[in-house]
């Protein structure tokens, strides 16, 4: 229904909320774009001036930031992977008939709402840690030497924490698909005569095929985000192992009180950020239209 | 499917779900019962699953330190008031939206999903420099204010993917019995919709109170919440593991039992409604 | 009190115009039927009369009064929604007071309302109830119950029917012919049933894209249409139409005549074909008759039980006071 005077009052209703959002996004992108064409220091503000992309090119260049590209896309490939293959898994697991459907959710879900530096203080210290850990019991009990995770492989570390905290996300979202799927589909299959690998293959798979499609992206953008994790428990080391692009910014923001720089590579992950939203939206955009 | 299934293929199928579903719940587990272990014995090598003297001295030595409190309840006020204010500006947007629908209304609903997508490390420096400005740092107003705004496109999008079950024609009767628009929302539309506004309101109470980017840079400790707190425990501090479980413990509590109860509004909410 | 005059009223979406200028006089008292085809805009033209779509142009005057950019509350009208539209949340009487409650009136007085109300449609028993309890045809009473304790100037009704199976149609329909009646209020109904609209109506406005194609009583509607649109809408089985020599040799470009206005016979007449199906209702029974070389098929309709069946040849005469003709533009002449 649309009068004047609804549509007068729509535009009303609308306005704050679109109001908070255009300035949250336009004020403080147009301070950033503004502070990466600058030197500009927080402890010496007053030495501070124009200097072109100067700081996108030292940002760019330096080898910290290949190796920041580097470690996110490892960081969020491979959180990908794991969630998305163990979450089909688990998902079809847990669909089987099976006692007790309801706790299992329960439990398996668990690990979600768990606050990242919690989550990762947790792996840090009771599992990871070289000399009271449970992994270094473990370790110790098959008569190997214990192990630096984090120290030694802290990405690898990062990824196994962070994919923990992510896997039941995938597994409730593609649970849920796997749920609303007719049973008629699969039964006609079977009465055709496929055996379960195939049905999984030709009939299950794609049905999935949006809700991964969610999973991915809505993942995608909150693991390029991965900030708490790394800040408990590596710091983004040793040296810049376990840093991502996120993190360098992070690091040269409040570590380093490099404004001009900090925000040079703010607009890099800005731009970045919308690279891979364009893409994901297209493959999105197809799956979802299917 | 309504056919019997053999007593031997679920049992199977239970023994290895609920394997697996342990096996992911085992640091919680883990965690649980370290906090109630004297610190030594958290420590034990080989390590004591159940045999323990077990002990509440944990929890009290975290009680013991007022700070713990404040923290605690610097998360509840960040989480219910940066939700509460959501909703406040956040109903009025999704009704227009859903009710009185434009040429432009999908399109707008895409830029506010957009604006989660923006990284927030890319503003971290202009947010933190006005809010040093401002005197917000350090406030817990400036963490409901930005945490907020993280969630305000979640929120629409839930409470608009809800309203648009609800049939328009009923708020059209409403109106033609004489409902102004507030009552048509205060009267009508929020009784029909309340289970959609419950889960809302519960998601983004979770979403707001695990926030931890904004509310660990831009506090100091006053209007610090448990994100932050928790972040002292990260460099050892000698023994210490069974207090960082039960300050853990404390911290994941509220929000794990309420994530228990909010599975289906997780789904529809962080897929923006794209996956029921 | 309730009369309603549309002056040069129009609506368009967008760039489409559903409904191009036009006028419409409703008097005091009337049931009036907007009936028509799906997406003829007699929904539309409703909506507009309730004020729940805005105008793209001309004046709604509802007793003299201009309403046109009035808010559906101030208009005085209350209407029942195809779907009912009953709020789920509250009971039966919460429902039926809510528009008392929007105009401040106080408890006693709403009760009263309600008690009465609830009495002339037998829903005594169900004041307390929800919604969600009761069945379709309580719910339509609901509906009802809501608009008349308002007293309103006029009833809008929006394809109330069309969500009930084919008996509980049939009561409802003589319901709300017997509470027109008793109420004397202007009522205007939307269908596209042209069953109700013959059986409940006083004046009945046939629409098509928009436009009015005739208004008049049932019975001018069905002896007189002004064309073939109109024609071979009311009535059912619909009206025969034939084309070519034999409409011209009857002087039109085009001819009608109603399946019941034809005569079957085996042994002769005027028009000579072969039954291809044959209906049996038990009080009437239908022939379709074809190969008659005037058109595809020809409907013949007679009382009682049929003799003549499939494959017989048969010979129709048309009564010649009840022929239409229509000329090439499709209008009567």
């Amino acid at each position: 229904m649309s009068t004047q005077s609804s549509r007068k009052a729509a535009r009303l209703m609308l306005a704050p909320s679109v109001i908070l959002l255009l300035v949250w996004m336009v004020v403080p992108l147009a301070v950033t774009i503004w502070f990466s064409f600058l030197r500009y220091n927080l402890l010496t503000p007053e030495r501070s001036g124009f200097i072109g992309f100067t700081n996108y090119t030292n940002f760019v260049a330096s080898p910290a930031f290949l190796l920041s590209i580097a470690n996110t896309l490892i960081l969020v490939v491979g959180v990908l992977l794991i969630t998305v293959v163990l979450g089909i898994l688990i998902a079809l697991l847990i669909d089987q008939p099976l006692w007790g459907q309801g706790p299992v959710r329960i439990l398996v879900i668990s690990p979600f709402f768990i606050m990242p530096p919690v989550a990762a203080l947790i792996w840090k210290n009771m599992f990871m840690n070289p000399t009271n850990g449970l992994f270094a019991e473990a370790l110790k009990f098959a008569g190997l030497r214990p192990y630096d995770f984090l120290g030694k492989a802290p990405l690898a570390s990062i990824i196994l924490i962070v994919a923990w905290q992510w896997l039941p996300f995938a597994t409730l979202i593609l649970l849920t698909a796997l749920q609303s799927m007719s049973s008629e589909q699969l039964e006609a299959a079977e009465m055709d005569g496929a055996p379960p690998l195939q049905r999984f293959r030709f009939i299950i798979l794609p049905h999935l095929a949006r809700a991964i499609t969610v999973v991915i992206l809505i993942q995608t953008i909150f693991l390029l985000g991965i900030f708490g994790e790394i800040l408990v428990t590596t710091n983004g080391g040793p040296g810049n192992a376990s840093t991502t692009l996120t993190y360098l910014i992070y690091k040269e923001a409040l570590l380093g009180f490099n404004a001009g720089t900090a925000a040079a590579g703010g607009m890099v992950a800005v731009v970045l950020a919308n690279i891979v939203a364009v893409f994901l939206m297209i493959a999105v955009g197809k799956n979802l239209d299917a | 499917m309504a056919r019997a299934v053999s007593l031997r293929r679920k049992s199977i199928n239970t023994a290895a779900a609920w394997t697996v579903a342990l096996l992911l719940f085992f640091p919680i587990l883990w965690t649980l019962l370290t906090s109630f272990k004297p610190e030594a014995q958290a420590v034990a090598s080989p390590p004591r699953f159940l045999d323990f003297d077990w002990t509440l001295k944990n929890y009290r030595d975290v009680e013991a330190q007022r700070a713990y409190f404040r923290y605690f309840w610097n998360s509840v006020i960040i989480a219910l008031g940066s939700t509460g204010l959501g909703l406040a500006v956040g109903i009025p947007a999704a009704w227009s939206m859903a009710f009185v629908p434009g040429r432009r209304t999908r399109d707008l609903l895409m830029w506010m999903l957009s604006t989660k997508m923006m990284p927030a490390v890319g503003v971290l420096v202009p947010i933190y420099l006005i809010f040093r400005d401002l005197g917000l740092l350090d406030s817990r107003i400036g963490l409901i204010i930005v945490v907020m705004l993280m969630n305000l496109p979640i929120i629409i999008w839930m409470l608009y993917t809800y309203f648009k079950e609800i049939p328009g024609e009923i708020l059209e009767a409403a109106r033609m019995d004489g409902a102004t628009l507030g009552k048509e929302i205060l009267y009508v539309l929020t009784p029909m919709a309340m289970p959609g506004i419950a889960s809302t309101l519960l998601l983004n109470i979770i979403l707001a109170w695990n926030e931890a980017f904004w509310t660990i840079n831009l506090t100091v400790a006053g209007a610090a919440p448990l994100t932050k707190f928790i972040t002292g425990f990260s460099s050892p501090q000698g023994l210490f593991y069974a207090k960082l479980s039960a300050a853990s413990t404390m911290a994941i509590a509220p929000i794990l039992i309420l994530g228990w109860f909010s599975q289906k509004q997780l789904v529809r909410g962080l897929t923006f409604g794209a996956v029921k | 009190m309730g009369q309603i005059t549309l002056s040069q009223v129009s609506k368009r979406f967008g760039d489409v115009e559903v409904i191009p200028p036009l006028d419409l006089s409703i008097e005091d008292g009337e049931f009036v039927v907007f009936v028509g085809p799906s997406g003829c805009g007699k929904s539309t033209l409703l909506r507009l009369i309730a004020g729940l779509e805005d105008v793209s142009g001309g004046h709604i005057r509802i007793d003299g009064r201009d309403m046109t950019g009035a808010p559906p509350a101030a208009r005085g009208l209350a209407m029942v929604f195809q779907s009912y539209a009953l709020y789920p949340h509250m009971t039966v009487r919460a429902n039926i007071t809510f528009p008392l409650r929007m105009a401040g009136m106080d408890r006693d007085e709403r009760n009263r309302r309600v008690e009465a109300a609830a009495e002339v449609l037998n829903l005594t028993a169900y004041l307390d109830r929800r919604p969600g309890q009761l069945s379709g045809g309580q719910r339509q009473r609901v509906a009802i119950g809501r608009a008349i304790v308002r007293e309103p100037a006029a009833f809008l009704f929006d394809e109330p029917l069309s969500n009930l199976d084919a008996a509980l149609r049939v009561g409802m329909r003589l319901e709300i012919s017997e509470l027109h009646q008793r109420l004397a209020t202007t009522m205007i109904y939307v269908t596209h049933d042209q069953v109700e609209a013959m059986t409940m109506a006083d004046k009945i406005v046939v629409l098509q894209a928009g436009r009015i194609e005739q208004v008049g009583s049932p019975l001018d509607l069905y002896h007189r249409p002004l064309n073939r649109f109109v024609a071979g809408f009311i009535g059912s089985p619909r009206m025969n139409f034939i084309e070519g020599p034999e409409a011209a040799r009857h002087g039109a470009h085009a001819i009608g005549i109603r399946p019941e206005h034809l005569a079957i016979s085996a042994g002769g007449g005027d028009w000579r074909g072969t039954v291809r199906v044959t209906e049996h209702l038990g009080s009437d029974t239908f022939f379709h008759v074809h190969d008659t070389g005037l058109a595809e098929a020809i409907t013949v309709r007679a009382t009682g039980d049929g003799i003549p069946g499939p494959g017989d040849t048969v010979w129709l005469t048309p009564d010649m006071d009840r022929l239409h003709r229509f000329d090439a533009k499709g209008s009567r002449i």
